[in-house]
């Protein structure tokens, strides 16, 4: 990317992670923040992407639900008692 | 939860509550990790109980310079890994699966072509996602369905990142991976989520 023009709107999309990553050098923020300041469709598209992070926050893995750890318990007492645990 | 140096003490002191605890805290994402890896869920879960082991093991040695779900997931990266080359099937998590990772964050038919005086704008702008929709359970679950189809190195980082809310260092650690390609990956994935829920809260600006 070249610095001394303008960031396109389809190269703010690819910059994007970087900017909300906080990783971006304070030149490249300044054209990013640049852009942003006259562009609402890019405005729209972080907004977006923020309400995805934070959509994406509400689910919860126990999608997959856990396993009963009953035999993980038998190890424990076993190593709680310094006796060997079974290494698999 | 307790911090990582109140759990060890009560793991060394044999505290059995704060065990499961730890066990229950982990294990929905331990089998999705591991699931990644090896061939079927029966294996994924005998992954996630030889790690459990593993950490039993290694807790009187653990030195705390990494967190404790950092050790733990790379116990289980490592078991995993270990086991999928016995079955012949992969691979370290750097170089596992086809990411694509020149695929575009957004399909490039919504910008303005190189002819065009403005290249590289949107033909049409996007629009704020509805509130009220985003929070519908059918909404929720096609987020979740999304994620599914993520390819494996995307979808374990968004689920430990945006689901669990890991930091970006310790994903790094516990996968493995720089920080550069932590970002690509959790780019990629966020991108596509964003598309899916772009196209089905908001299917408009994609017709034009």
């Amino acid at each position: 990317m070249s610095t001394d023009r303008a960031l396109t709107c389809q190269e703010l999309t690819e910059a994007l992670t970087d900017y909300l990553e906080g990783v971006m050098a304070p030149e490249e923020r300044a054209r990013f923040d640049a852009h942003l300041a006259l562009c609402e469709g890019c405005v729209h598209y972080v907004t977006q992407m923020r309400q995805t992070v934070e959509a994406v926050h509400r689910l919860r893995v126990s999608d997959v639900e856990a396993t009963a750890p009953d035999d993980l318990l038998a190890a424990f007492r076993a190593w709680r008692r310094g006796g060997p645990i079974p290494e698999a | 939860m307790n911090s990582d140096e109140e759990t060890l003490a009560a793991l060394q002191r044999g505290d059995e509550q704060v065990f499961v605890e730890l066990v229950q805290q982990h294990q929905a994402l331990m089998l999705r990790v591991a699931s990644r890896y090896v061939r079927n869920r029966t294996v994924a879960e005998e992954v996630v109980q030889e790690t459990w082991l593993g950490v039993l093991n290694g807790l009187a040695t653990f030195e705390g310079r990494a967190s404790l779900k950092t050790w733990i997931f790379r116990i289980l990266t490592n078991r995993a890994i270990t086991r999928a080359q016995r079955e012949g099937r992969a691979v370290p998590f750097s170089s596992l699966g086809d990411d694509g990772d020149d695929e575009p964050a957004v399909d490039p038919d919504r910008f303005r072509p190189e002819s065009d005086r403005w290249a590289g704008g949107w033909k049409s702008f996007p629009h704020p996602l509805p509130e009220d929709r985003l929070l519908e359970r059918e909404t929720l679950a096609m987020i979740a369905a999304a994620i599914a189809e993520l390819p494996a190195r995307q979808h374990t980082v968004i689920v430990m990142r945006d689901v669990e809310g890991w930091s970006a260092e310790e994903v790094c650690a516990s996968l493995a991976i720089s920080e550069a390609n932590q970002r690509v990956l959790l780019h990629r994935a966020r991108s596509k989520v964003r598309s899916c829920l772009e196209s089905y809260l908001d299917p408009s600006p994609a017709l034009t």
